[in-house]
């Protein structure tokens, strides 16, 4: 098998593309998104607990 | 046994233990993910009917299975949290849903993308494609319903009856191709007797499987420590944690 | 009430009632789908009606497919192995779409009491293997995989 065959997926190139891509994509956001909540939601947090421990 | 279960329903040794897993279940995630996608691409035959075109299966399958499997996870860990009054189960409870209606929808769209070539249609109301749809709105209705909400027991209250009520849409999904002339062809693997699928087929697509399930404990756990640090904000671990 | 809680409670309701249209319209469509469905004995018996649109199921007759010069207009009977129907069909066909294979057609009895189809629809079964396989159990006369376990064969 080729590399060019292997993309072909036999004609059905852009069914099966589409579909892992897609799956990339929200698998992908689904993992990231959680991820930089946890960060913006840390550091709010200690911001805020910093500006109670001086006041 | 139950004393696990009791220090695991605390907030802060649920996000100690989960922030040690983590980093194992990420790993797991992408190994089986990478398996599977090299096992399901390059190893894997193709269809004897359908060529090429079915290694979509190894996609919309899973996130198939994982739609139903969701949903039983979120209603499961509702009733614990209705029943029990534990607010961790509420917090997963919770973290589930967006997850269910992404595996809902990417079971949905690839199943298109797959009947298209093959049926020769993109959507036909058939009653395993009807059923599926109806369990994407369950979900987004038990999303809209959190977020109306702004009192989390309340919240958690209401969206684990709506919960509760769609749980009967889960072996109609599952029957329907047995209960009901469909387009959509009977089950592969959970029939009776041997899976009708060849060995170098099945293999690709029970990792994809597992590293479904893995992956979707991966981001339950890191959804519900946010979640949790959020609704635990004002107690002292939270400083303890944040502090250091 | 708080004007805020009415709000949430309005909210709410739009939701329900968002959900309950949603479901209702799918479930009405499938019905729909349900309810025109016939088999080739059941047309052939005249039970399917006439001058309105319904389904026809059944198996691609071996042998009987045959394209018009036209490149796009096929006819071909299809048998729920009881009754066979004829069935004419212009457009693309399913890349499934094959004799022996199980289909679903969409269409209406046209004035001579055949079947003209404006939609052809491929069922494929639960099995899957490589092609070498396929081949070697159709040889063994076991190519009886397309009728679905229940089915009578």
């Amino acid at each position: 098998m080729t590399f060019s065959e292997f993309l072909n997926m036999g004609g059905y190139a852009f069914y099966v593309w589409t579909s892992y891509a897609l799956a990339g994509v929200i698998l992908l956001a689904n993992l990231l998104l959680p991820m930089l909540n946890a960060r913006k939601q840390r550091r709010e947090l200690v911001g805020k607990l910093r500006r109670e421990g001086r006041a | 046994m139950w004393t696990f279960f009791h220090k695991l329903a605390s907030p802060k040794y649920f996000y100690d233990i989960s922030g040690r897993l983590l980093p194992w279940f990420g790993a797991a995630t992408l190994l089986l993910m990478l398996a599977g996608l090299y096992q399901g691409l390059l190893v894997a035959p193709a269809d004897y009917q359908q060529g090429e075109s079915y290694r979509i299966m190894f996609i919309h399958v899973p996130a198939a299975w994982m739609s139903m499997f969701v949903y039983m996870v979120m209603a499961g860990a509702g009733i614990i949290g209705l029943v029990w009054k534990i607010k961790l189960a509420d917090v997963v409870a919770a973290s589930c849903a967006p997850l269910g209606a992404s595996f809902t929808f990417l079971a949905l769209v690839t199943g298109s993308l797959w009947g298209k070539p093959m049926w020769g249609a993109w959507w036909v109301w058939d009653a395993r494609l009807t059923s599926e749809l109806i369990l994407l709105f369950l979900y987004l209705g038990y999303i809209a319903l959190q977020s109306a909400i702004d009192d989390t027991r309340t919240a958690a209250r209401a969206s684990t009856v709506l919960a509760l009520v769609g749980v009967v849409n889960i072996p109609i999904i599952h029957y329907s191709v047995v209960w009901w002339n469909t387009l959509h062809q009977g089950a592969t693997v959970t029939k009776m007797g041997a899976p009708s699928i060849a060995t170098s087929m099945l293999i690709p697509l029970l990792l994809m499987a597992l590293a479904f399930k893995v992956y979707f404990f991966t981001v339950v756990l890191l959804r519900a420590r946010n979640e949790v640090l959020k609704r635990e904000s004002g107690s002292g671990w939270v400083k303890d944690v944040l502090m250091h | 009430m708080t004007p805020k809680r009415k709000q949430r409670l309005l909210f709410v309701t739009l939701i329900v009632i968002g959900i309950g249209a949603a479901v209702a319209l799918a479930l009405s469509a499938f019905q729909e789908n349900l309810l025109y469905f016939y088999t080739p004995s059941q047309v052939a018996g005249g039970e399917a009606p006439k001058g309105r649109a319904f389904r026809v199921g059944g198996l691609v007759e071996t042998g009987s497919v045959k394209r018009e010069s036209d490149g796009l207009t096929v006819h071909f009977t299809v048998t729920d192995t009881a009754k066979s129907i004829p069935i004419t069909y212009k457009g693309i066909l399913p890349d499934l779409f094959r004799e022996g294979q199980g289909i679903v057609a969409m269409g209406r009895l046209d004035a001579n009491n055949q079947f003209v189809a404006d939609e052809v629809l491929a069922k494929h079964d639960e099995n899957y293997m490589p092609p070498e396989v396929g081949d070697a159990l159709k040889k063994a006369g076991m190519d009886a995989m397309h009728i679905k376990p229940g089915q009578k064969p």
